[in-house]
């Protein structure tokens, strides 16, 4: 489970409260207004934005001032999400340890990895001669090798088309399921969340509303929910 | 790729003008040449000791690169990872060495490694022997004084072109920071160090009184020296014209090596953004950064506190006539930032928007070419046609241009490159060229940069002593040349005050019109 | 209508202007600057020439006989000033100066016949030191000595050229040997006088070349009698320096009178305590108070400006390899 006690983040003059809890391998979108406080959140969930107040808790472990390494916890990122001058197997390889030579064994599973994402033969490629969709798997390959509790997304495939972002948004629920991890993303298109998630974080005039059932609240929005969905 | 969109997006900057420019500049240094070698009599023959100071002023000037370059490394990561109180100001303050007088900054540095310095005293209290900062180590401590801060700024700029998601990464992957130097730093200091160290190099090569004078003796003459003798003392002028070409040749390869490398990180404006970092918190890189900044800060605090300290006591003794003086050089610097903005916009325009970098070398002659021929050429050609005297500071002003025209290229190009890369499409397809474009969109984008450029540029030509003293107008010297005059009728200490009057306008300058052009960042 | 008033304002301006002769005369930079004897003799000459007296100023001595060379006989210069005995052989070469008519009777050291300079003031090449310090008395002794020294370069500075003269003068051909031992005494040679004299002040050696004369700055202006020159066994090279008419000058009858002024009370008294050189003739009234306190050389050295010119290119190369090693 993952408790946000009575949490409370400053950026600037912005604030952002949430208070509430994730239960442990479940699936939640973060929707809400553009500018709300969305990337904010994960990024504090993460450990790369610093908490104001409260508490973080990660499966009764109090991770509010461990580093971003040390939660259990791997990020996939809107850009960036991979050295421009690593291979693919590189990239995804540091997953794994972070050091640049592996041992033949680490070197089978990230090649599993990839294959599972769909780049079997890519690996030793540079992400500049991959296209969108690949890049995105390949951040995935190293998210599977990290087998971490929670994979955090903050928008990554938010530049492919809808049919790659769907084939995208099922694999990362794939991947969570084979890694029994949680999934926490960010997102603006409901849809995305209607298609893996379980419940829903509104982030609307500087609260983060606890989860609730994804179809529920998307059916019968509140009003400001229902502002934000037009 | 890239250069294909660069051509089709950014047509519309106009490189008329920027190749005027840079013709202009070519002609300015060339025809000085011309003028000194059309006076010459001489047999253009080098003598031996001319030789030695040829190879004597390309290794110290290797040295001085190399080691302003390799200690600038481990000195802008400390500053690129460590926060800390007042690191705005010390990053601010690593402009301050590069514009001081060449004998103020060695009395300074004699105040600390002297043989009756700060650090003798020390040794001599714990009872070691006196160390001699006389030789080529001297000369090459010297130059690093001047140019390590400015290698620090390249660099430290180079770490801020980093996205800040690829530091989010490491901390994410809990890579330790020899593998974040391998994977990210290394990558930019390879990218970066080159043209920094030919940068230094090429400042190094016409450097003269810092290697005399720490050069412990003849031993230390520089090519300049050499031109300065050959004019001076015997006259030859077409040895001096010689020894210039060799200079501007040396320089020249130096450039050309480097253009292949020279940073295209943009190295103005936004120096104080820090970015957050998550992978610098063992113990050991703590103290390995707090050790290099505190050596650092010692290594360019103590000389300047000194020149401070000195000032202050001979701050009473500074003849109101100062004041005056300090009013020409204000104006003078004015006159220089618009002279640069004149040359380096249209020219930085140009050489963003043109496919090879290799033009900027134009720039760097400037940089290269002796004052001192620069200021005898111009001088030929003056005099038949009016008193050089009246023409002193409107050459003068055209000199501070030059020397800072290839900083200031090295400034604002990468900016226009990457505005241009950004929004020429934008521009294009709203019909924006020639003034509308520089006024709407590239004015406003690099107004950070032009900023940096013309604060540099102006404490660079208040420091500077620069050709006025050949054409010496008695009614309307300079600041560092009053600051010579007191100097050369033994009021040591009121030349301290000048000093530090000059420092503290130079300085003032600079801060003023970086922080103006920080400012006028449009909110994003 | 303005810009007619303007414009009437501006050419009588020039015109009255353009009735009063303009004397240029050529100097060094520290002649002309505030501290100099530039001003007051300015005003000086002025109150009795009905002209305009302008300095201009160019560097020291070896730079202003390069700019002379330099602008040739199209010269806006009527005079030089501040040219000395080891460069007018060279200057006189360039056949740019014209005889003078000046007399006068001359308190230097040696007696004055060159027809074409005129000596304005002199002094001695020392070695300064602070007065507390007990330091060799001859060359020798100093090259055997731990006393550090600090010159300046010969090819950049005119004490430095100085220098060379001096031990040539004292040693002709064993002076090779004499730099050689001097080599380990010399902290550094620095570009200029300045810069010598700012790093002795500074503590770095324990005496500096500079002139007999200096103490008297520090004792007369800043009343502080710390400093001393050591007076050498083999004598002091001499320093004249001199002025001279260039033949080309568009006011030669005042140029005449210049030289004239130059040699007589009201230039000579200013010279002491704005130059700290001693005047060319001794002024009816005496030295400052402070100049007899002056070390007095017992023997004047000095290579005859016509032999200077070869001397000097000989000395310079044993210089250069003596310090060079």
């Amino acid at each position: 489970m993952l408790s946000l006690n009575k949490i409370e983040i400053a950026l600037g003059s912005f604030r952002l409260r949430a208070d509430f809890q994730i239960e442990a391998r479940q699936k939640v979108a973060v929707v809400g207004p553009s500018g709300a406080g969305k990337s904010t959140l994960v990024g504090a969930v993460c450990g790369f934005i610093d908490v104001l107040g409260g508490q973080l808790i990660l499966a009764g472990q109090d991770i509010t001032d461990a580093m971003p390494d040390k939660r259990d916890m791997a990020m996939l990122f809107q850009d960036n999400n991979l050295f421009p001058h690593l291979t693919i197997a590189q990239n995804v390889g540091l997953g794994i340890r972070p050091v640049m030579r592996l041992t033949l064994d680490e070197k089978s599973k990230v090649n599993d990895a990839l294959v599972r994402v769909g780049l079997g033969d890519l690996g030793s490629r540079k992400p500049s001669e991959l296209s969108g969709g690949q890049q995105s798997r390949a951040a995935l390959a190293r998210a599977l090798v990290q087998s971490k509790l929670w994979m955090i997304l903050d928008e990554p495939f938010a530049a492919l088309g809808p049919a790659l972002r769907a084939e995208m948004l099922d694999l990362v629920a794939e991947v969570a399921d084979e890694t029994q991890a949680g999934v926490m993303m960010v997102t603006h298109a409901p849809e995305d969340a209607r298609r893996i998630a379980d419940s829903v974080i509104f982030v609307v005039d500087g609260v983060a509303h606890g989860p609730q059932a994804t179809t529920e609240l998307l059916d019968n929005p509140p009003p400001a929910l229902k502002a934000y969905l037009g | 790729m890239a250069e294909r969109i660069v051509q089709i997006t950014v047509g519309k900057i106009s490189p008329r003008l920027g190749i005027s420019a840079a013709v202009l500049i070519a002609v300015l240094i060339l025809s000085a040449l011309v003028a000194v070698v059309s006076r010459a009599d001489g047999d253009f023959a080098l003598g031996p000791s001319d030789w030695s100071a040829v190879r004597f002023t390309i290794w110290q000037a290797f040295l001085s690169a190399f080691f302003s370059t390799i200690l600038a490394i481990p000195v802008a990561r400390a500053l690129a990872r460590r926060r800390f109180w007042g690191r705005g100001f010390l990053v601010t303050l690593l402009g301050a060495p590069f514009i001081l007088p060449v004998i103020v900054a060695v009395l300074g540095l004699l105040a600390i490694f002297g043989r009756a310095g700060f650090l003798n005293d020390i040794l001599a209290f714990f009872g070691f022997a006196k160390v001699s900062i006389y030789g080529l180590h001297g000369v090459v401590l010297a130059h690093v004084f001047f140019n390590l801060p400015l290698a620090t700024r390249l660099l430290l700029q180079g770490w801020q072109t980093v996205p800040a998601e690829q530091f989010r990464l490491v901390a994410q992957l809990g890579l330790r920071p020899s593998m974040v130097f391998r994977l990210i730093e290394w990558r930019l200091i390879v990218r970066i160090l080159p043209g920094a160290f030919a940068l230094v190099f090429v400042i190094c090569l016409t450097s003269f009184a810092v290697a005399l004078t720490l050069g412990g003796g003849p031993r230390a003459t520089t090519i300049e020296l050499a031109i300065y003798q050959a004019f001076r003392f015997d006259f030859d002028l077409g040895r001096a014209a010689v020894l210039s070409i060799l200079q501007l040749g040396v320089a020249g390869s130096a450039a050309g090596l480097a253009l292949w490398f020279i940073p295209s990180v943009s190295f103005g404006g936004g120096l104080d953004r820090m970015q957050r970092r998550w992978d610098v918190r063992t113990v050991w890189s703590v103290v390995l950064d707090s050790t290099f900044i505190v050596l650092a800060l010692g290594f360019l605090i103590l000389p300047l506190l000194a020149i401070l300290l000195s000032g202050l006591g001979g701050l009473a003794d500074v003849p109101l006539a100062i004041w005056g003086t300090a009013w020409t050089s204000f104006w003078v610097a004015m006159l220089s930032v618009g002279a640069l903005l004149c040359a380096a916009l249209p020219m930085a325009g140009w050489i963003a928007t043109s496919k090879r970098a290799g033009v900027e070398a134009v720039g760097l002659l400037g940089l290269a070419a002796s004052p001192l021929m620069i200021g005898t050429g111009w001088f030929i050609l003056i005099h038949p046609f009016a008193n050089p005297a009246d023409w002193a500071l409107a050459v003068t002003i055209l000199v501070n241009a030059l020397m800072a025209l290839p900083f200031a290229l090295r400034i604002l190009v990468p900016t226009l490159r990457e505005t241009a890369q950004t929004y020429g499409r934008l521009s294009g397809a709203l019909g924006l060229s020639g003034v509308a474009l520089w006024r709407c969109v590239l004015l406003p984008r690099a107004c950070p940069q032009i900023g940096f450029a013309a604060g540099l540029t102006a404490a660079l030509s208040i420091g500077d002593l620069g050709v006025i003293a050949l054409f010496a107008d008695p009614d309307r010297a300079t600041l560092p040349l009053q600051m010579y005059r007191l100097m050369g009728s033994y009021r040591t200490d009121a030349a301290a005050g000048a000093a530090l009057i000059l420092l503290v306008l130079a300085f003032g300058l600079f801060w003023v019109m970086d922080y103006w052009g920080r400012r006028n960042v449009i909110a994003e | 209508m303005k810009y007619l008033t303007f414009a009437a304002g501006v050419l009588t301006a020039t015109s009255a202007f353009a009735e009063t002769p303009v004397l240029t005369v050529y100097t060094y930079d520290s002649f002309v600057s505030d501290w100099g004897p530039g001003p007051a003799i300015e005003s000086a000459f002025e109150e009795t020439c009905n002209c305009d007296l302008q300095f201009v100023g160019a560097g020291d001595g070896a730079a202003l006989l390069a700019r002379i060379k330099l602008e040739g006989a199209r010269s806006d210069a009527d005079v030089v000033l501040g040219l000395d005995t080891n460069l007018t052989a060279a200057a006189k070469e360039t056949g740019l100066f014209e005889s003078h008519s000046v007399t006068a009777d001359y308190t230097l050291p040696i007696e004055w016949t060159d027809s074409t300079f005129v000596p304005f003031d002199w002094g001695y090449f020392a070695f300064v030191h602070n007065a507390d310090v007990i330091v060799p008395t001859n060359f020798k002794a100093l090259a055997d000595s731990d006393t550090k020294i600090v010159i300046q370069d010969p090819r950049s500075s005119t004490p430095g050229l100085g220098l060379l003269m001096w031990v040539k003068a004292a040693y002709g051909d064993e002076a090779a040997s004499i730099w050689e031992g001097l080599a380990d005494n010399v902290v550094t040679v620095t570009p200029g006088w300045s810069e010598a004299y700012g790093l002795f002040l500074e503590g770095e050696a324990d005496m500096v070349l500079s002139y007999t004369t200096s103490p008297a700055y520090h004792l007369i202006a800043e009343e502080d009698a710390s400093k001393a020159s050591v007076k050498f066994d083999e004598g002091h090279y001499l320093q004249i320096e001199v002025a001279a008419k260039l033949a080309a000058s568009d006011q030669p009858e005042l140029a005449d009178k210049f030289l004239n002024f130059m040699v007589s009370e009201a230039f000579q008294t200013i010279i002491p305590t704005t130059n700290w050189m001693y005047p060319a003739v001794t002024p009816a009234t005496g030295l400052p108070k402070g100049f007899e306190t002056l070390m007095v050389p017992a023997k004047a050295l000095m290579i005859p400006a016509d032999e200077a010119n070869t001397v000097r290119d000989a000395a310079l190369i044993e210089w250069q390899n003596a310090l060079s090693k």
